[in-house]
This record gives C-alpha cells, sequence and structure tokens, in this order.
C-alpha cells in the first residue's frame, strides 16, 4: 500500500510537521531519565552473563572443559553450542553462521559460551576458568590473501553496463592501482544489551538494544525451538546503533534468552566495550583495485573496479552491503562502461555489519579518489573533473544499474556548496598560505554525494503502525520502527499530531514491540521515517476519516468541510474538540484504532543481474573542507566545512540538522583518527576508547556550517515530501580526506595525486607526504 | 571490621557498608538504583560514568569518571550525579535546561556523563572560552551530535546566572573503611603511609588510581587491602621558591597545572591533553611517575627538566635523580615499602627554552604515539645545554643523550639539526603497535628535532595553533 490519497493535501497543510520540535526524549536524556536496556530493575533473581570468547583467530575446537566454571561462585548455568534445543543460527540472510562456535573457530572473540551467574563479577570471574582444547589453523586476515586464495563468504557479484575493458583500452588516458580504506566500529556509546524474562509455559520475553526486533523475535524462536508467537521483543530506544544493532544484537539476546529459557530466571546479558568490540561487527575494510580510461578533459569512457569487501569469519549483510558499494561506485557521475566486480573476502577477523552508509561510503571514497587522480594527471582542477562527469542530459542520466537519475538536484548543491564556502577566495589564499608556511601546509576539496535511498531487497521495504485515539483525545502511537537517536519516534509523532490536527504532547509515542507491530524490518538504509512515517500516517487517517464521518453527522456539515486543526474538529463555524469526539465515537461505537501499512512503490531489483530500479529516489548532498598538515608529523586538523544537504522538505529540520553534523563528524572519524589495527595473531588491539579514536569535540571543524538544500520538496510522494536523512551525509566527510591529499599534494604544486589510504592517521599522511617529497622532486 | 564508608550523595549524608575496592558506578547504579550514570568503557575514556566529586578537604567540585573510582577514595567526599543535578531547580541544572533546548542529545546516552562535565567547569569557570569548553568536554566521548550543539549549549548556560551544586553531608575522612573482604586505608600521615605499607606487602598503594584501578573496574579483579596515598598531609604539599617546585606525591594534574601555566606554558598546554579533565582530576604526578608506563607523558617532560624524586620507606628519605629511576618495562627504582615523596623540578633558568610535543591519532585525551620533550639553554646563538627525552620510543621514557651531544656547544642549523636526528633515530629502537609503526616513531622522533628548532626560531609548527 503506498500513501493514502489524501496525503497530498495534508503534506501541504504543516502545522507541526516541519518544525524543529526537539527529540521528544530530550529531557529524560539531560535528566538522566531515559530508562535504556540495562537501567531497566532487575526482578527478583536475575542472574547476569559473561562471554566466553575465542583466545585464537583460527582453529578446530577439540574440546571445552566446563568443569572450573561450573563450581565457580554463584555460577548457575553455563551455555554452549550443544545446550540449544533449537537451531544454534544467527544468519540474517544465508545460513550457518552459529550463535556459539561449535567445532570450528574463526576469530578472536568469537562467542563459545556464556556463563550465567548471580551478579556480573561472578560470572567474569568464572568465564576466565574455561579450558579449551584447540588445534590452531592458520588464519587469513586480509582480504588480498583471501582473493588470491579464493576465499569467499558468499558469492562474488559482477555489475556490468557497456564494454569497459574495450573503452579503457581505447581510452586516450588510462590509469591504474590500488586503494587500501580502513572499516570502522561503530562506538555505539550503550554497548550491545539484552534482558530476558521467562513467561509461562513457552512464553519468552526480550528487552533488546536492537534496531531489527522482529529479527531478534526470529532468532529467539529459532534458537530456543519455539514459535514466533511465544517470543515478544520490546525496544523503547537505543544508545546508539548505527547499523551495528542491525543483525548482530540477535545473537545477544538469543543468549539472554537461553539462559532465561534454562534457568527460568531472568537473565541480563550486557557486552563489556572490550568484548563488544572484538566479538561484533564492524564497517567493512576494503581494498579496491581500479582501471579507468579517460578523455582529455577528464570524461570517463570506462572504469573496472575490483571491490574486495572483508566480511570477516560470517557473510552476515555483507551480500547488501556489497550492492550497496558496487551501486555507488558511480556517485554523482555518468560512467559510460562500467566493470564493477565485489568480492566479499572470508577472512579469520569478525564478521563485518552495517554501518551507516552500508558499503556506499567506500564506493564513493573511490570514485572520489579516481577524480582527484585523473585531474591531476591530467592538469585540471578535480571539480572540472567532475563537472564534465556529472549526470545529466549532455552525458547520460542512466546508472550502470539501468536506474535512470531523476530529481537530479547534483548542480544545485554544488552550485550552492562553491558559493557558501567562498570557494574560489579560499583557494587562493590557501596557495598563499602553502608558499608561505615551512612545515603546515593546507588543503581543500569539494564533493557531492548522491545516495540510494530503499533497501536494495525490495521486501524490505515495507512498514507497519498501531495507532489508538483514546476518549480523552490523547493518542498512543507504535510502529516497526526503532528509535536509537536519530529523532524517528519524534518525526513519526509529528506526523501523526498533524494527521488529527492536535499538539505534540498528545501523542505518546511507545516502545517498539513484535506483539503491536509484526514482520517489521530493520530501521536502517536511512529509511525509517519514510516507511514509519507513512504506515503511521497510513493508520491515522483511516481514524481520521471515520471520526469525520461520525462528526459530519453529529455537527450537521458535509465530511469535506472538515478541517482538523487546534485540536478541533471545524466546518462552518461549528466545531468539537477532538477530545470530546473522540468520547462520542466510542459512544457512538466507531473504532479508534487501525493499524497502517506501507509498502515503497515503483522499486524492484535483479539481485542476478544487478540490474532494475532499486532505489525510490536520490538524496543529494555536498561539502567543502579545509584542512592543514604538520608535514613534520602528520598530524592534521580539519579547520572549516561548508555542507549543503538535500532534506526535500524536511519533516523536523532540527532534528536533521543533527543527523547532517552528526554524520559528517563520524564519518570524519572513518577517514582519520579511526583506525583499527590487528596483530599479527588476528587480534584486533583497537577494542576500547583509550585505543580506538572517535572524533573529540576538538575534532569538529572551528567553522562548521551546514545548510539544509533550501524548500526542495521531493519529487516523488513520500510522507509529507521529505527526504531521508541518516547516511547520506557521512559521505560528504570524504571531502575532509580529499583536502587532505590536496594538502599532501601542494608539495607537487598539486601536480601528483597523493598516495594516501584511509583512514588518514599522522602515520599515513607523513608517509604520503614523505612519498610525495621524494616524487616532487623526481619531476623537477 | 566493617567500617561503613561516609559521604554525600546528591546533598544527603549517607553511610555505605560495602568492598571499598567496589567501584562508584556500580554502587550508583546497583547499590542506591541510580542509573543515569551509565557505562560505557569500564576504562575512564569515554566519560558516560562521569559524575561531580568534592573530597573532604576540597572547595569545589570536579568531574571524575564513576567507573573507575572505587568506593574506598570517596570516604568524606560529596558526590553529586545527573539525578542530583536534575533535582537543583524546577527545570534541573542550567546545563540540562539548555542541552535540552538546544538539541544536544540524540541517543542520549552520553548525555548524563557530558552534562556532569559541564556542570563541574561553570563551578570553576563562569565565563569559558570555546577552547574551555573542549578540555572540559576531552573526556567525554558523543558518536551521535557532532557537538556543536553541545558546545553552544555550555556557552548558554554559562551566561545564565546558575546556582549552585547540592551541597552538604561529607565531612571528615576515616583512616580505615570497608568491610572485612575489602578495606581501605586512608593514611593522614607519611610514618603511617610507610607502616601501612609494611603491614600490608600485597596491599594496593593507590593514588588516582586512573591507570591501576582498570583491572577492578574491567577484570573485577579484588583487592583486599588498598592504601591511599591521597589524605597524607606531606604528600599534598606544593613548595616553589626561586631554585625548585616541589610537588607533593599525592598533588593532581589539575592542581599543578597553574604551576606549570605560570613557569613552562608548553607544559601546560601538553598537560590540558593528558587523559582528560576527569583523569586529571584523579591522577598524579606520582602516580603517573611511579606506574613506570613508557608512555606516561609527564615522565619525558620531567626528565627534560631536570627532575628529581624524594623517595620515602622504612629506612628513610633518599633522594633520586629522575634519570635513574626507570628501570625498565613498568619497573622502577622503588623499593619495596617505598613511595614517592615529592618530585622535584629546578625552576627554568636564563635562556632555557622548553618544549614538549604529544603526538598522537587524536588531539585530546590519546596516549602518545611519541611525546617529545626538549630543554635546551641557548645562549647567543650556541646552545650551551640540553636535555632531550622521548616517551614512547623505548621500554621507559628516556633520554638521548646523543642527541643532546650533537647541540651542546653548537649553534642551531641545518647540519647540527641533522645530526640530532641521526642520534635520536640511533639512540631508540621502538616498537610497532596499534598506535603506529616502529617507522613512524623513529621519523617523528627525529623530525620533532626540525620542530623545536622552528618553534624556537618563531616559526608556527603546529596544526592547533591555526
Amino acid at each position: 500500500m503506498t500513501l493514502h490519497p489524501d496525503h497530498e493535501e495534508l503534506s501541504i497543510k504543516r502545522t507541526v510537521v516541519g518544525k524543529g520540535s526537539a527529540h521528544d526524549s530530550a529531557r529524560r536524556h539531560v535528566r538522566g531519565e531515559a530508562i535504556y536496556t540495562d537501567d531497566m530493575p532487575d526482578l527478583p533473581g536475575t542472574l547476569h552473563i559473561a562471554p566466553i570468547l575465542s583466545p585464537i583467530a583460527h582453529g578446530d575446537l577439540l574440546s571445552i572443559d566446563l568443569t572450573a566454571v561450573k563450581e565457580s561462585t554463584g555460577v548457575a548455568d553455563v551455555l554452549v553450542a550443544s545446550d540449544i534445543p533449537g537451531k544454534n543460527e544467527a544468519a540474517p540472510i544465508l545460513s550457518n553462521e552459529p550463535v556459539f562456535a561449535e567445532t570450528k573457530l574463526e576469530h578472536i572473540g568469537q562467542i563459545i559460551g556464556a556463563v550465567v551467574a548471580t551478579s556480573l563479577a561472578e560470572a567474569f570471574q568464572a568465564a576466565q576458568k574455561v579450558k579449551l582444547d584447540i588445534r590452531e589453523l592458520e588464519p587469513i586476515l586480509d582480504v588480498e590473501t583471501a582473493f588470491a586464495k579464493g576465499q569467499r563468504a558468499l558469492a562474488d557479484q559482477h555489475l556490468t553496463d557497456g564494454d569497459a575493458s574495450k573503452a579503457i583500452a581505447s581510452a586516450r588516458h588510462k590509469l591504474t592501482g590500488r586503494l587500501e580504506m580502513g572499516g570502522q566500529d561503530h562506538f555505539y556509546l550503550e554497548g550491545m544489551v539484552a534482558y530476558a524474562l521467562p513467561g509461562e509455559e513457552n512464553d519468552m520475553q526480550v528487552w533488546s538494544s536492537t534496531q531489527h526486533p522482529s529479527e531478534v523475535q526470529l532468532h529467539v524462536a529459532l534458537v530456543l525451538g519455539i514459535k514466533n508467537h511465544d517470543v515478544d521483543v520490546q525496544v523503547r530506544r537505543m544508545g546508539g546503533a548505527f547499523g551495528g544493532k542491525e543483525s548482530q544484537a540477535t545473537i545477544i539476546a538469543a543468549i539472554a534468552a537461553l539462559a532465561a529459557q534454562r534457568t527460568g530466571r531472568p537473565c541480563r546479558f550486557r557486552l563489556r566495550r572490550d568484548d563488544d568490540m572484538a566479538a561484533t561487527g564492524k564497517r567493512h575494510g576494503y581494498v579496491m583495485n581500479y582501471e579507468m580510461g579517460l578523455e582529455k578533459n577528464g570524461r570517463f569512457t570506462g572504469l573496472k573496479v575490483e571491490a574486495l569487501a572483508n566480511a570477516g569469519h560470517v557473510a552476515d549483510l555483507s551480500g547488501p552491503v556489497v550492492t550497496r558499494t558496487l551501486t555507488h561506485l558511480d556517485n554523482c557521475y555518468h560512467i559510460p562502461n562500467a566493470d564493477f566486480l565485489g568480492f566479499a573476502a572470508k577472512t579469520n577477523t569478525v564478521s563485518n555489519t552495517a554501518f551507516r552508509g552500508f558499503g556506499g561510503p567506500q564506493g564513493i571514497l573511490l570514485t572520489e579518489a579516481l577524480i582527484d587522480i585523473a585531474a591531476r594527471e591530467l592538469d585540471l582542477d578535480p571539480n572540472e573533473v567532475r563537472a564534465v562527469n556529472y549526470y545529466g542530459p549532455q552525458t547520460g542520466e542512466v546508472t550502470p544499474y539501468a536506474q535512470p537519475v531523476k530529481g537530479n538536484r547534483i548542480q544545485d548543491v554544488v552550485d550552492r556548496v562553491l558559493e557558501k564556502s567562498d570557494w574560489k577566495k579560499r583557494r587562493a589564499e590557501i596557495e598563499a598560505f602553502n608558499a608561505s608556511n615551512k612545515v603546515l601546509k593546507k588543503g581543500l576539496a569539494m564533493m557531492p554525494v548522491k545516495f540510494g535511498i530503499s533497501f536494495n531487497l525490495t521486501a524490505l521495504n515495507q512498514a507497519g503502525s498501531l495507532v489508538h485515539v483514546y476518549q480523552d483525545g490523547s493518542v498512543h502511537l507504535n510502529h516497526g520502527g526503532t528509535e536509537m537517536g536519530q529523532g524517528l519516534y519524534t518525526k513519526v509523532a509529528q506526523v501523526v499530531a498533524d494527521t488529527f490536527g492536535i499538539g505534540l504532547e498528545e501523542v505518546k509515542i511507545t516502545a517498539t514491540t513484535t506483539g503491536k507491530v509484526p514482520n517489521t524490518s530493520a530501521t536502517a538504509a536511512s529509511s525509517g521515517s519514510d516507511l514509519n512515517g507513512a504506515a503511521a500516517f497510513n493508520a491515522a487517517i483511516q481514524i481520521r476519516k471515520r471520526m469525520a464521518k461520525f462528526a459530519a453527522g453529529h455537527l450537521n456539515v458535509d465530511e469535506d468541510e472538515l478541517t482538523f486543526s487546534n485540536g478541533q474538529v471545524t466546518a462552518n463555524g461549528k466545531s468539537i474538540p477532538f477530545g470530546e469526539l473522540a468520547k462520542k465515537c466510542w459512544f457512538g461505537r466507531i473504532s479508534l484504532s487501525a493499524t497502517g501499512y506501507y509498502a515503497t512503490p515503483e522499486i524492484h531489483w535483479d539481485s542476478a543481474t544487478l540490474k532494475g530500479n532499486p532505489f525510490y529516489y536520490f538524496t543529494y548532498g555536498a561539502a567543502v573542507a579545509e584542512v592543514v598538515i604538520d608535514t613534520l608529523t602528520g598530524e592534521n586538523r580539519c579547520l572549516r566545512a561548508d555542507i549543503v544537504q538535500d532534506c526535500g522538505k524536511p519533516l523536523n529540520p532540527t532534528i536533521d540538522l543533527g543527523q547532517v553534523e552528526g554524520a559528517f563528524v563520524q564519518g570524519m572519524g572513518w577517514l582519520t583518527c579511526e583506525e583499527l589495527w590487528w596483530d599479527k595473531s588476528g587480534r584486533l588491539r583497537t577494542v576500547g576508547p583509550s585505543t580506538y579514536k572517535i572524533p573529540g569535540s576538538r575534532d569538529v571543524p572551528p567553522h562548521f556550517d551546514v545548510e539544509i538544500l533550501e524548500d526542495k520538496p521531493n519529487h516523488v510522494e513520500t510522507i509529507f515530501r521529505s527526504k531521508a536523512v541518516g547516511e547520506p551525509p557521512l559521505m560528504l566527510a570524504i571531502s575532509v580526506w580529499l583536502a587532505l591529499r590536496d594538502a599532501v599534494s601542494s608539495l607537487s604544486n598539486g601536480k601528483l595525486a597523493a598516495n594516501l589510504d584511509a583512514p588518514a592517521t599522522p602515520e599515513r599522511v607523513l608517509f604520503a607526504v614523505e612519498d610525495m617529497k621524494q616524487r616532487a622532486v623526481d619531476i623537477k | 571490621m566493617t567500617h561503613p564508608i561516609r559521604f554525600s550523595l546528591n546533598g544527603e549524608p549517607l553511610s555505605a557498608e560495602c568492598r571499598a575496592d567496589m567501584t562508584v558506578l556500580e554502587w550508583l547504579r546497583d547499590e542506591a538504583l541510580l542509573r543515569g550514570t551509565k557505562e560505557g568503557c569500564a576504562e575512564g575514556d569515554c566519560g558516560a560514568c562521569t559524575i561531580l566529586l568534592k573530597r573532604h578537604d576540597e572547595e569545589k567540585y570536579g568531574p571524575v569518571n564513576s567507573c573507575i573510582l572505587l568506593m574506598g577514595q570517596v570516604e568524606g567526599a560529596q558526590l553529586t550525579t545527573v539525578e542530583g543535578l536534575a533535582a537543583s531547580g524546577p527545570d534541573g541544572h542550567e546545563v540540562q535546561r539548555r542541552m535540552a533546548e538546544n538539541g544536544s542529545s540524540q541517543c542520549g546516552f552520553c548525555t548524563p556523563g557530558i552534562v556532569s562535565s559541564l556542570a563541574g567547569l561553570l563551578e570553576i569557570n563562569g565565563d569559558p572560552t570555546e577552547s574551555d569548553i573542549h578540555d572540559a568536554l576531552a573526556g567525554n566521548l558523543c558518536r551521535c551530535t557532532g557537538y556543536r550543539p553541545i558546545v553552544e549549549a555550555a556557552f548558554e548556560a554559562a551566561k545564565a546566572n546558575i546556582g549552585g551544586l547540592p551541597t552538604g553531608g561529607g565531612g571528615e575522612a576515616n583512616t580505615e573503611v570497608g568491610i572485612v573482604e575489602s578495606t581501605c586505608h586512608a593514611p593522614t600521615d607519611l610514618s603511617e603511609l610507610v607502616s601501612l605499607k609494611g603491614q600490608f606487602p600485597d596491599a594496593t598503594l593507590l593514588a588516582g588510581g586512573t591507570d591501576l584501578s582498570l583491572p577492578v573496574a574491567h577484570a573485577r579483579e579484588r583487592w583486599s587491602h588498598t592504601i591511599l596515598t591521597r589524605n597524607v598531609s606531606e604528600l599534598r604539599k606544593i613548595n616553589q621558591n626561586s631554585e625548585q617546585l616541589e610537588v607533593g606525591g599525592a598533588v593532581t594534574w589539575q592542581e599543578l597545572l597553574p604551576y606549570l601555566h605560570q613557569h613552562w606554558p608548553s607544559f601546560a598546554t601538553m598537560v590540558r591533553r593528558f587523559g582528560s579533565t576527569q583523569i586529571r582530576t584523579m591522577g598524579t604526578i606520582a602516580g603517573n611517575l611511579a606506574n613506570a608506563s613508557p608512555i606516561g607523558d609527564g615522565a619525558p617532560a620531567l626528565l627534560a627538566l631536570g627532575a628529581s624524586l624524594t623517595l620515602a620507606g622504612t629506612g628513610g628519605e633518599r633522594d633520586l635523580p629522575l634519570d635513574e629511576f626507570f628501570i625498565d618495562y613498568r619497573k622502577s627504582a622503588l623499593a619495596t615499602g617505598e613511595v614517592i615523596k615529592s618530585i622535584i623540578i629546578p625552576m627554568p633558568k636564563e635562556h632555557e627554552q622548553f618544549r614538549v610535543y604529544k603526538i598522537s591519532k587524536r588531539y585530546d585525551q590519546d596516549i602518545s604515539t611519541v611525546c617529545g620533550a626538549f630543554n635546551l639553554t641557548i645562549a647567543g646563538d650556541i646552545v650551551t645545554d640540553a636535555r632531550i627525552a622521548y616517551g614512547g620510543m623505548a621500554a621507559t621514557p628516556m633520554r638521548s643523550k646523543d642527541a643532546e651531544a650533537a647541540l651542546v656547544g653548537k649553534s642551531i642549523n641545518d647540519e647540527t639539526i641533522a645530526s640530532a636526528k641521526l642520534a635520536v633515530r640511533s639512540t631508540f629502537k621502538p616498537m610497532d603497535d596499534m598506535r603506529s609503526s616502529a617507522q613512524y616513531r623513529s621519523t617523528v622522533a627525529a623530525n620533532l628535532v626540525d620542530r623545536v628548532a622552528l618553534d624556537i626560531a618563531g616559526e608556527t609548527v603546529e596544526v592547533m595553533a591555526l
């Protein structure tokens, strides 16, 4: 079901929608009154869980000796694979991705078992007493070794359009190379956590910090050998998620539920930070090999890419992540001949998973690097190379995966950001600065982003809601979307408030639960407000129409003349307060409850050919970043960032602004200070904030100016003509990385492209500087 | 024997009968059932657990990480949590009101800690600069907002006339608290401290506990006896005269900062990046040295400054140059039962140029990849004396005497810089780890010689200066 036909009229008359209402929980957040899963009061008899983790990256698990663990103080139970009554399965898409390792150990930190004890301290102390008999095997720790050996976590994906080999062979300029980009830990401040409460017979209630309650429900049922209807999963809020709690929260919840099932007692499982970082997945690191053909003016003739993703020990969501990489390699540029191979390497590192952008950032990062490389090779301004390749009538308007680029706003965002950042003047100032400074060098870069909105897998693009109006006119709102800080609950409540013409405070936002709205999709792919806002609208409008019909009779007016606004239902000078009408409707035996459903229209995707129309629409943004580097140490800093982001007609501009700023800073972290580092044994050594450095407040550019593109309703009919915003601005941080490359290139007067991978840590920047100094001597 | 731990929480006097090695965070969440304060990392690096602490002899509250603060350490103190701030007015603390209005929270999990840090800042500084706000937030990570609305809210709250924090309760600190299984001793004079060390040889000697308490917070290690240096009167003193600055063994980095700012501004700039405000509120100079970590940032600066130590033990007191203190990886010259009584830093002399540079992946609250400290005496254009020390380059913090020799008696020019750089490279054989490769460490350590020369010549040499 698409949006109800009455939507268009309402989306024009906005009262609550479009206002920058504060996050619904803001007051509770600042007062410490917002309750997260681990803050829920302990029910009597609650047990606590600590995991038993694999100490090696690869090996056969011959036996587990739990004697000492079981004898340890306070231990109530110890769980291993053989204790699972149902299926030992955590795979979100494929299969054979165990909750507990059985005979194969495939990464350090893989969960082998769990200790259940009366206190967390006792559980941890007992877990250390496990004796594992292991036969160690040689691990594969990097994607290129896995690629050479053909070790894949799932089938390759190959997206082709035209004949790239031929186009590159006959191109005037041909460039080849390799770019490596690191992964990224989500570093949600609230670690993975679940609290399972056993009920009568098979009933199991699970409070889970998850983006995907329905998947938690499914896996808890699968692991426990019970039916989905026995399991009720709830989540009021998460302390951050960013994709990290899309698929892998199921493992934590399933273990808590298994412990609750076996002990008959409430069981709480919260991963300690270092265990969380060792045992759960991250953004995929990639190695990209490329070949590109170019015309003299920088126009692409063809592009071949081998995108080698580190899937980790199992597939998890790597399939669709790689798909999104391949479908975002074009970014804003028309590529006449494309040959994109996606390879998901199976390695002995933790399985990587969804992370804000979901493969898109890696694709766009490569393409933006290619623009930089091409421009310097051809002695052109990178922005000129961009301009000759933008999608448009002159170049082409169909993506390599056959989707037409409609509602193109590339030029709008680029023109605006160049203007507001005062590009030309600052370009000249930076050159002057670089000429007069011995060790500090500045760089400047602009880049645009086009990001496809919708899950690539068409089936996921559906949502449900449940709305009740009570007799006092207050409204109970529930939908399948989850709140992780992004403000989804607030936005959806705004939609419902406007639909009923009531204040936002009349709409009660309630915890997401599988018992109220079933079979939901993950809150992911930036789609939360598009899907759930529409589903909630579709529920509320049904109730409104019933109430309108009743009100028309009651007030003796024409139903079509009734308006719902300011808490009043009015026509021809006659009105009735919304609450009073609700009471009368009840008395008149009118149903004041409805479910709503929404399925995104117009989308389709053939996963075999990688062709179709996977995205309902695109969202656009552009950024200009200025950085400075220290050529003695590689230390670097973003001094200024100007951003223009297309949000359609925002449901809530304050929340959208927060999403843009937060995503940009998170993306900056991915590309600068956040580095995942494994030692030779395959142990991740950056497993806490003391070693894994996410941006702090001083890392935010001192001049940070975000503008939401002025009054641009979505060209397709999304809820109130808004656009998704969660992920796209993360990729705008690529401008910072490009500016760092520009600063390094300044050592060759901009003539040579930097050999700089990501993240651009001080070390990588310093070595790129040293390399550049060498090469600059050679060209002189 | 049980000696209840007495302190005040949000203005209410309390007495807790619990293990002295229980973390305050655990106590707040599980015993007091105040769950506004969160655990984000249990290693004092994310700040979600930040609360405000005012010890029995202190005038002002300071922010601390409750995840690595032990119950034994709060005897006689006043604590304020986010719940106490919320109760401090109809709309809570001004910081809370402004943050709620300004979109300063998204997921909200870091928020209580940030509220506490900012409330702590406004307690001591009613008119903070942007840099002061960043200093206050350096120990608080937010993964959602990008910080802009938080910094703005801090400015807004500072402009308003804010009320005080909860007071009352607390009082004198007893010298022994806890329960039989875990007791904390807090002697008030040095002889008592030394004798307790003899009495409980296995006891943990704890200064701030910002590093030593990690196994307790993290792996639930248990300590039957803990001996605090904090209340020993001899260790709490800072004495300065024209010759030297004598810093007592229980003086915190935050307490020392004004002195550093006055005499060695470069040291002060580095110390503002040393841990976070939370860490510096607890962490001591002596603890940083006694820990004998190769990456403690106090050591290279103090080595370059020619600091020495007064050590006290059962056999009396002795003086030891800091040069002779570090024996090996996490091994110092402290004899069994010995403590650092004071650190003596000679005052700057004429023509002395002191610079210390900390290189890390993140500017604030990171552990040094390399820390290089230079104390050069330059008369005319001749270097007459040089002390150059590094952290992160070897198993201990260490001087490069070869690099010093390459400069002494010479003027600073391309040639002498090159030979000093070579000397630095040959002095150290650093290692690869998660912070950087050995090659990077060697290159940067050498390049810092270039930096110091440019810096002394008046060039802008750091990205943060822009």
